[in-house]
This record gives structure tokens, C-alpha cells and sequence, in this order.
């Protein structure tokens, strides 16, 4: 029961740090109090729908293969949207955390309507691909793939990030924006480029995450709703800006949740982690981790 | 320069949120508006016209059900309306948008008795919205017709209740699944007023017929983690998980389940609000195997099931699929019809006198209103999830079955309905 449980938390942590991951982007490195980063998601678990239904129409004998196609194509239409959302909306409204956050809340009700009227009201049906059916028997207990699976892809995400950010010139570049705008700008950095750059990484990483979330849960107009609260959490807890802060908070939230939940009740234990973040985040204000700068706040 | 070009931004993007934001609900109104446009200028003059209310949620997270029973509704007033009207006049339906919150509800209920001066209201789904419109109705003596099944213990005199209450639906399947599946029950469902309702009753009537809890669990409304609750279940292997959970929980809740490795050999899910419209959005091949209770299944075999489900078919798309709830509504409006007619009038008084007694072959079968409860007689019907989406009834009471909200006639409900 213990390694079954160890094996939930874990499995709970990669799904929270999978709906936070993007979000530890546009309002962990760049402030943007995002509210339609769940509809994000939704467009991402859409477009798995759709590529599944274009794959059961048009290619049925290889239909177990179209969540290889799904993920990159969820990636780049999250990405497209959040860049487009970046160009003509959000750029006006940086330093405005209030606006953004109304702003970015409009867009959320927007994006839920308009798949309301694509897709319809009732949920949708992703019927999963075969090969990631059942799961492997250990010490008793069972690891169904879809699990093992997410956990996978959250951690190749996160290896690939992180060497994105630390390694590549443009993700550096991202770094430096972070760290000190104005001096950032000063030494020849294209800073609204790069803003929309991180945007939209940050929101093809949620379509992503609704992508593979269509395997556990429901597809519908309103599922962002369900993953918004938990996605922020992660982020504040793990400390804004540091993405090893988003991954430990995740985590933690992940196996604390499952072993609370699991000696009371869901409700309970959405109680109590909701307390005990607060009180860490009295003692400890910044989160987990701290973002280092040099700039004046 | 900066500030203006932000409001201007600013106009654009509230224009935006509120015309697209109402877009669904108002293109749907209009719709229907404009069928009746069509229908009282082919009727005639204002006075030709008789005006109800349609009340569900159009937008918001309970759309997902409730449009479909305004189609139904819409359906069977279009039927109506062919055969000649009621008592001369033809009917026009005001549809309104309950948006999923519950004082919008009050607040449209309201607008319909009083300012519309509807005959009658078809409308709500979840609880809370047909408490919500409970006191609105009972204050302005109007008429709710209230199509879904619920946890029962209330009868008010304004209120008709066509889908089951707990003793048509709840009590018959836990004696069956005593009798045929076994004698431990786990209960699970989301943490609202129905499901606390729900296991209240399943609980005092396991006590009475020698079965017995083993695990109890709620969870918030659109949770979407199940692996702790699942490996509660897989340590106290229980025969049967009577499930209450609402909405999307239960798509994360079956998906996951199938994960596990547990099918409906190890342990018998029994659902009371998984219908045909929800498993097409589960996904039939995780549910296969699983059970349901209802009044009506899209395969009840009757005649008059038959052409209701070809003529729906035909007029909303050959893919859509009817269910228990939404045959209620549409069974509401024919009762309502019949009820003004055997009167002779649109008086809520008059036609609640009416109604007493009163018999309709339904889709689901012969239905009566009883004239205590204001509640129907209904033939309970336990089935059994196949992988089209569709049901194998396997077992049926036989009879319709007689309303008792508040479980009077039990010797365990004393007690329950305080």
C-alpha cells in the first residue's frame, strides 16, 4: 500500500507540475497573471480530439498512433494562440498585474465559449491509444502506463527546458529579461521579441499539458477551471521565477495531498494543503526558492 | 498618447468578452425566438398565443446536460403546436439562460411569471437551481415542471417532478444489487447536497437489509484525481461502488479506474447520473460493463419510444442520443398539454387539479401523476453499459412504481426526511 501511494504522489506531482510548467513561464519569469492558462489547456486537449477524429476518418488501420502527432501539434497551435495573445493583447499590459488579470480572465470566458459553439456543450470522448493501456504488476501493486507515461513526458519537458534556458542563446536570453529588464535592454536585447518568445513557449507547454491530460480526464469547454487554482499554487509555492522551485513545490504538493488524502478525505486534503501552503508562504514569503536579481524591486 | 490608445484597447476587449461571452446563449434564444415569431404570425394575433418558459442552463458548466433538454422541450411544444395548439392557441416557448448560476435562476423564473406571464415553466437540472426557483414559484403561484431525477424529500404544490425521486431509482437498485451482486457497498460521490442525501438514505437501507458500508468518500465538485480513492477501494474490495459523482469527476473516475486494472468483474460500479449523453463524453469503451439505473433507456422498447428517438434524431442529427432526463422534459411538456386540456384551461389552480390522476403513454411507458406528491409513477429500470454507448436492460419493476419522496412506506426512511 506504501508503494502504491509513493507511486500516486509521485503520479500527482508530474500532472501538477505538467499544468504549472507553462505557467511557471508567463507568470513565474514573466509576471503575467495568466487566468486562460487552463483554456490553454483546453486547446490543447481539443486539438488531440481533432486529431484523433481526423486519424479515425482518414488512417484507421495506424489510429493507435495519433498521441505521437497530438503532442507536438497541441505545442504548436497553444503556442501560435499564446503568441497571437501576447502581439495584441498582453504586451500592453505588463507592470499591470490587476489589468492582465482581468484581461487574461475575458480571454479565458472567450476561449470557453468559442469551443462551446466548435465543439458543443457535452464533453468530448479521447479515446486513448491502446499501447498505453494497462500497466505493469510490481511488489503488488499496479503502474498503470498512462501514469508512468505523464511522469516521463514532464520530466523530458523539464530536462529539455532547463537546458533551453541554460544553454541555448535564446533561452538566456529569456533569463536576462527576467533578471534585469532595463539592463537586459540596454545591452542590445530585442525585449518585446523575446516576451512574446517566452509567451508563447510557456503556452504551447500548457496545450501540452492538456494534451496528455486527455488520457486521465475529461475533455470539455470548461476543464481549464479544474486545473487553474491547483497550477497557480504550484507556482507561488514553488517561489516565482525558478522553475526548480515549481518542480519541488509540485512534488511536494503531489505526495503530501495523496498520503493526507488518503488517511482522510479529498475534501479534507485539499483543505489542509491549501493550509499549509499558506502557512509556509507567512514564514517563507517568496516560496520555496528565490529568485536571485540585482534589480531594484 | 498612451492612455487613450489603452482605452480604446480596453472598449475592444470588454465588446469582445460580452458579445461573445453571450454568444451561445443568445444565438439559441434567438433561435427559438424565431420560431415563434414564425408561429404566432402564422397563428394570428397576440391573443392566439399561449406563453411558457423554458429555464435551463444554456452556458456554464452545466450546458453540458441541460441544452439537450431544452431541445426536447423545444421538440415536443413543436408537436404540439403541429397537432393544432392547446385549446385553440398556439404555444410560444420564452427560452431563457440559467447560466449554470443558481440566483440567475430565481432571478429569470421571476422575469418569466412576472413580466412574460408564462402558463408554465419547464426548466432546471441540479438541485440548487430548482431550490433556487422553489420560492419564486411557490410566491407567484406559477408552475415548475422539473425533469431530472433528484434526492427527494420535497413536494412542493408548484412544482411538478417528472424524473424519479429516491424510491424509483436509488432503493430498487440497492436491493438488487443485494440480491445479485452482493452485500459490501462503497460510496462515493461528489460533496453536495444529492450524494450526502443519497448515501444518507443507501446507508439507513443497507442497515435494514443486511448490507454493509465499507468505505465512504466525497469529493469536490470537478476533481479530476482518483488514484488515492482508487487504492481505497482496491484494499477493502467491495462488491459493488455506488456512485453519486457528478459531471466530469466520473470520466476522471472511469478512465482511471480501467488504469488500475480493476473491470466490472472485480467490483460492479452502479452510476445514477451516467445516462447515454454522459457516456458519449466518457467514452463507452471505459464504462463497458458497468451499471446504470433509470426510468428510460434510449433501447426501452416501446412504440412510442420509437418515434421519439427517430423524430429527435431527425430534427437535431442522426449522432445526438436520448436519455432519461431528456425524455422527462419532453414527457413534462405533454403532461402539461394534456393536463390543460382534460381542464379546459391555462390556470395553474385549474390544471394542478387537473393533473391529479392523470395517465400518458410516455416513451418510457405508461406514466400517471400523482396528485399527492405531484410526482410520477415510473417503471424502474436497471441496464447495463454495452460498448455502442446504448444499454442491455437487465432488469425492469415491472409496474410503474408509486412516488413516495419521503419514504413514508419504508420502515428503515423514519427519521430520514428531517
Amino acid at each position: 500500500m506504501l508503494i502504491d501511494q509513493l507511486f500516486n504522489g509521485l503520479s500527482v506531482g508530474s500532472i501538477l507540475l505538467l499544468i504549472a510548467i507553462g505557467l511557471a513561464i508567463t507568470f513565474g519569469l514573466m509576471g503575467v497573471i495568466n487566468m486562460a492558462h487552463g483554456e490553454l489547456m483546453m486547446v490543447g486537449a481539443y486539438t488531440t480530439y481533432v486529431i484523433q477524429q481526423i486519424f479515425a476518418h482518414h488512417a484507421p488501420q495506424s489510429a493507435g498512433m495519433y498521441f505521437v502527432i497530438a503532442i507536438p501539434s497541441s505545442f504548436l497551435i497553444a503556442a501560435l494562440l499564446g503568441w497571437g495573445l501576447e502581439k495584441s493583447l498582453i504586451r500592453h499590459l505588463y507592470h499591470r498585474p490587476l489589468d492582465s488579470l482581468l484581461a487574461t480572465w475575458g480571454i479565458s470566458l472567450i476561449l470557453q465559449q468559442t469551443a462551446r459553439l466548435i465543439f458543443g456543450a457535452p464533453n468530448v470522448a479521447v479515446v486513448p491509444p491502446s499501447w498505453l493501456d494497462g500497466g505493469i504488476h510490481l511488489f503488488g501493486a499496479v503502474f498503470p502506463y498512462k501514469r508512468l507515461f505523464i511522469l516521463c513526458l514532464v520530466l523530458v519537458i523539464v530536462f529539455f527546458l532547463y537546458m533551453y534556458l541554460t544553454k541555448t542563446r535564446a533561452g538566456r536570453r529569456i533569463q536576462a529579461v527576467t533578471m534585469n529588464r532595463p539592463m537586459a535592454a540596454c545591452l542590445g536585447i530585442a525585449t518585446p521579441k523575446v516576451d512574446a518568445y517566452s509567451f508563447a513557449i510557456g503556452s504551447g507547454l500548457a496545450g501540452v499539458a492538456g494534451c496528455a491530460l486527455t488520457l486521465l480526464g475529461p475533455i470539455g469547454p470548461t476543464i481549464g477551471t479544474y486545473y487553474i487554482v491547483d497550477a497557480f499554487m504550484v507556482v507561488i509555492l514553488g517561489g516565482v521565477g525558478k522553475l526548480a522551485g515549481t518542480m519541488v513545490g509540485a512534488f511536494g504538493i503531489g505526495l503530501i495531498s495523496t498520503f493526507v488524502e488518503y488517511s482522510t478525505s479529498a475534501t479534507i486534503a485539499k483543505v489542509i494543503v491549501f493550509v499549509l501552503i499558506i502557512a509556509f508562504l507567512q514564514w517563507k514569503p517568496s516560496g520555496l526558492l528565490r529568485l536571485r536579481t540585482r534589480s531594484l524591486d | 498618447m498612451k492612455p487613450t490608445f489603452m482605452w480604446k484597447l480596453w472598449l475592444l476587449l470588454c465588446v469582445s468578452v460580452f458579445a461573445l461571452g453571450g454568444c451561445a446563449a443568445s444565438s439559441a434564444v434567438d433561435q427559438a425566438k424565431n420560431e415563434n415569431q414564425n408561429d404566432s404570425s402564422s397563428a394570428g394575433k397576440e391573443g392566439d398565443v399561449v406563453k411558457v418558459g423554458i429555464l435551463h442552463s444554456l452556458s456554464g458548466t452545466m450546458a453540458i446536460s441541460e441544452v439537450s433538454l431544452r431541445d426536447a422541450e423545444l421538440m415536443a411544444i413543436e408537436e404540439i403546436n403541429a397537432s393544432g395548439g392547446l385549446l385553440g392557441k398556439k404555444i410560444e416557448p420564452i427560452v431563457e439562460d440559467g447560466a449554470s448560476d443558481w440566483p440567475t435562476f430565481a432571478e429569470k423564473a421571476k422575469k418569466l411569471l412576472q413580466k412574460d406571464q408564462v402558463a408554465a415553466i419547464f426548466g432546471g437540472w441540479t438541485s440548487a437551481s430548482r431550490k433556487a426557483m422553489l420560492p419564486v414559484v411557490e410566491q407567484n403561484n406559477g408552475l415548475l415542471w422539473y425533469p431530472v431525477q433528484y434526492e427527494g424529500m420535497e413536494s412542493s404544490p408548484n412544482i411538478f417532478y417528472t424524473g424519479a425521486t429516491t424510491n424509483q431509482q436509488i432503493v430498487p437498485a440497492v436491493s438488487w444489487l443485494l440480491k445479485n451482486r452482493g452485500k459490501t457497498f462503497f460510496l462515493l460521490g461528489s460533496d453536495y447536497v444529492f450524494p450526502r442525501t443519497a448515501n444518507k438514505i443507501i446507508k439507513a437501507q443497507l442497515k435494514a437489509e443486511g448490507g454493509q458500508v465499507v468505505g465512504e468518500e466525497y469529493t469536490p465538485l470537478g476533481h479530476t484525481d482518483y488514484s488515492t480513492i482508487i487504492s481505497k477501494i482496491k484494499q477493502v474490495k467491495p462488491a459493488v461502488v455506488f456512485n453519486t459523482l457528478n459531471g466530469d469527476s466520473n470520466v476522471a473516475f472511469f478512465k482511471q479506474l480501467k488504469d488500475a486494472g480493476i473491470t466490472p468483474k472485480d467490483v460492479t460500479v452502479m452510476s445514477v447520473s451516467i445516462a447515454e449523453e454522459e457516456i458519449r463524453g466518457i467514452g463507452p469503451d471505459v464504462l463497458a460493463g458497468h451499471l446504470a439505473v433509470w426510468n428510460y433507456f434510449q433501447t426501452t422498447d416501446t412504440p412510442e419510444n420509437k418515434a421519439f428517438v427517430q423524430k429527435y434524431k431527425e430534427k437535431y442529427g442522426q449522432d445526438r442520443v436520448t436519455d432519461d432526463p431528456i425524455e422527462a422534459a419532453y414527457t413534462a411538456v405533454h403532461l402539461w398539454a394534456e393536463a390543460v386540456k382534460k381542464a379546459g384551461s391555462f390556470d395553474v389552480d385549474q390544471v394542478k387539479k387537473a393533473a391529479a390522476g392523470l395517465e400518458y403513454k410516455a416513451p418510457e411507458g405508461t406514466v400517471k401523476i400523482d396528485g399527492e406528491t405531484q410526482h410520477l409513477w415510473k417503471t424502474v429500470r436497471i441496464g447495463e453499459i454495452q460498448a455502442d454507448g446504448q444499454f442491455k436492460e437487465l432488469w425492469n419493476s415491472g409496474q410503474p412504481v408509486k412516488p413516495d419522496p419521503y419514504l413514508k412506506s419504508y420502515p428503515w426512511g423514519k427519521g430520514l426526511s428531517e
